[in-house]
């Protein structure tokens, strides 16, 4: 086992992975920019060092430093949580020449992941549903209007280069394909640096179905079930449960074994997700490998008593996956709220400042995973996620009925934070019953234009 | 009768940036002669773009702070000359 483990993040998910290393007797050390001095994270790790300025370009996304940073201290190890280098092939592969290990897949399975053409040819060659779209990256309108008129429209227009959910269109006909394709190339060049679109077909109304898959390098698979999606805005997860109200067990399994083998057959290794669309006929269709630990990991770790941080540790060092699905003692219901300091009032505007006063839930089946105190100053440099709060209990009427109620005791103020809109959903008779789609948060907030 | 003079300043704390990218041109200089809503800079906060758009026609002369720097919330950040 590792004896020393960089942690090459921040916030919440950093101090999720230096509990884990504490948990297992390995050292932690903590990386920060000077923005994060005060950061919660620098004081539960063993050591900390600093890897540059403010801005992420010259810290956290800044390859040499970080395994600079690593070299120093010693580490034979860095886990690089979500986000930031989490995804880079460059870094895991520059980990690998430097002789560090880096906690999490392949640089080929980086490389695959990051490649959404490729990545779906390699599903279909597999025997894996995806959705029907454009067979490589395009940039002639001609040739897009060509496919759109084979596929059927309403159609998705996406990036090649993109990801999380940005710069992607919904064309409902050729008019609209013809006055949005240029707009979507221009955007994509600035935003990604690339101008190839790629086009599929949009499936109306479904549910986003995601399996969590752990993977040893001898090319043992296992999946740990469902985590439902769904509720999103603008592309980006609001609250996530385990398992999903919407399968059955029929359709689990035939999921679940659809995940392994999108997995087996791009050699996955460690911890990843098999993003899947649902649609209302219980088709499902991939989407992509998402090849990291997840923000939403937590109802999968409550439902199946896996700690999946631990597990991606265990794997890197070599160790066998010796279980199956079946093997797990899973059981209840769970549910996660991402709390951003956004004002949900004012169209999600950002919310920066000092926590002045903070009084987090505790109790029966609540699980708390952030990085505020009473006195933290937001960095005005990273992402608004400030807490993820996540009810357990065996029911899913239960897991509702916690939520609700740690949502009621959880004070940050004076920041503007999503509490106030969980707190409304967690009451509406559809999310209760479990009956919503993609399209669900806009019964709370309007469709519209960011900030102009 | 003197030109109205007419500040825009940050509407909350976040990163000023003068240009789109990196590799372009700024979005304004001082000299410019500028239009109601157009946009003259953009302001990050927690990695949330919103434009800093002119509030009325008019000429910039002052630009105060330097692009990527720190503002807080209510800080000067254009000065208009308006026409």
């Amino acid at each position: 086992m590792f004896k020393k483990i960089l942690v090459a993040n921040r916030g919440e998910i950093a101090l999720r992975v230096i509990r884990a290393c504490r948990e297992l007797d390995i050292k932690s050390v903590a990386v920060y920019s000077e923005a994060d001095e005060k950061s919660l994270h620098l004081k539960l790790a063993d050591e900390r060092i600093c890897i540059g300025p403010a801005m992420s370009a010259a810290s956290y996304l800044n390859i040499e430093n970080i395994i600079n940073a690593a070299e120093k201290v010693g580490a034979a190890a860095v886990h690089p949580g979500y986000g930031y280098l989490a995804e880079k092939k460059e870094f895991a592969e520059a980990c690998e020449d430097r002789g560090i290990v880096f906690i999490g897949p392949t640089p080929e399975n980086l490389k695959l992941a990051g490649d959404k053409i490729s990545a779906k040819r390699i599903m279909a060659e597999a025997g894996v549903a995806v959705i029907e779209s454009s067979p490589d990256g395009i940039t002639n309108l001609d040739k897009a209007l060509g496919i759109c008129k084979k596929i059927g429209y309403p159609v998705m227009i996406k990036a090649s280069g993109g990801g999380g959910g940005r710069g992607i269109r919904i064309c409902t006909d050729e008019e609209m394909l013809r006055e949005d394709f240029a707009i979507a190339k221009a955007e994509a060049g600035a935003a990604f640096g690339n101008e190839e679109l790629y086009i599929e077909k949009s499936i109306e109304n479904p549910r986003h179905i995601e399996f969590q898959i752990l993977a040893d390098r001898s090319g043992n698979i296992a999946h740990l079930g469902e985590r439902e999606c769904t509720i999103q805005r603008r592309y980006q997860k609001l609250i996530e449960e385990s398992p999903s109200p919407g399968l059955t067990a029929a359709l689990r399994e035939s999921m679940g074994e659809t995940a392994i083998r999108a997995a087996a057959a791009v050699k996955y290794f460690n911890a990843g997700t098999v993003e899947f669309l649902l649609d209302s006929d219980d088709n499902f269709y991939f989407m992509e490998i998402n090849a990291r630990i997840q923000v939403e990991h937590p109802v999968t770790e409550l439902t199946t008593g896996i700690d999946l941080v631990k597990e991606q540790i265990r794997l890197s060092a070599g160790g066998m996956l010796d279980y199956s699905y079946d093997d797990l003692n899973r059981r209840g219901w769970a549910i996660e709220c991402r709390i951003n300091a956004e004002d949900p009032e004012r169209n999600f505007l950002p919310s920066p400042g000092t926590v002045e006063t903070y009084a987090p839930p505790g109790g029966f089946g609540v699980r708390l995973d952030t990085h505020l105190y009473q006195g933290y100053e937001l960095p005005i440099y990273y992402d608004s996620l400030i807490a993820k709060l996540i009810s357990f209990d065996l029911t899913r009427q239960g897991a509702i009925s916690i939520m609700k109620r740690a949502l009621s005791e959880f004070v940050i103020s004076p920041l503007k934070t999503t509490i106030p809109l969980y707190r409304r959903i967690m009451d509406d008779p559809s999310f209760r019953k479990g009956d919503f789609d993609t399209g669900f948060i806009h019964k709370f907030v309007a469709e519209e234009d960011e900030f102009d | 009768m003197a030109p109205k003079r007419i500040e825009v300043r940050a509407p909350m704390s976040g990163v000023f940036f003068r240009k789109p990218s990196p590799d372009t041109a700024a979005y304004v200089e001082i000299g410019d002669m500028v239009k109601k809503k157009q946009v003259l800079g953009l302001l990050e906060t927690m990695k949330v773009y919103q434009k800093i758009k002119c509030p009325a026609n008019g000429e910039i002369v002052a630009i105060l702070p330097e692009n990527e720097s720190p503002l807080k919330d209510d800080d000067l950040i254009f000065v208009i000359e308006a026409s």
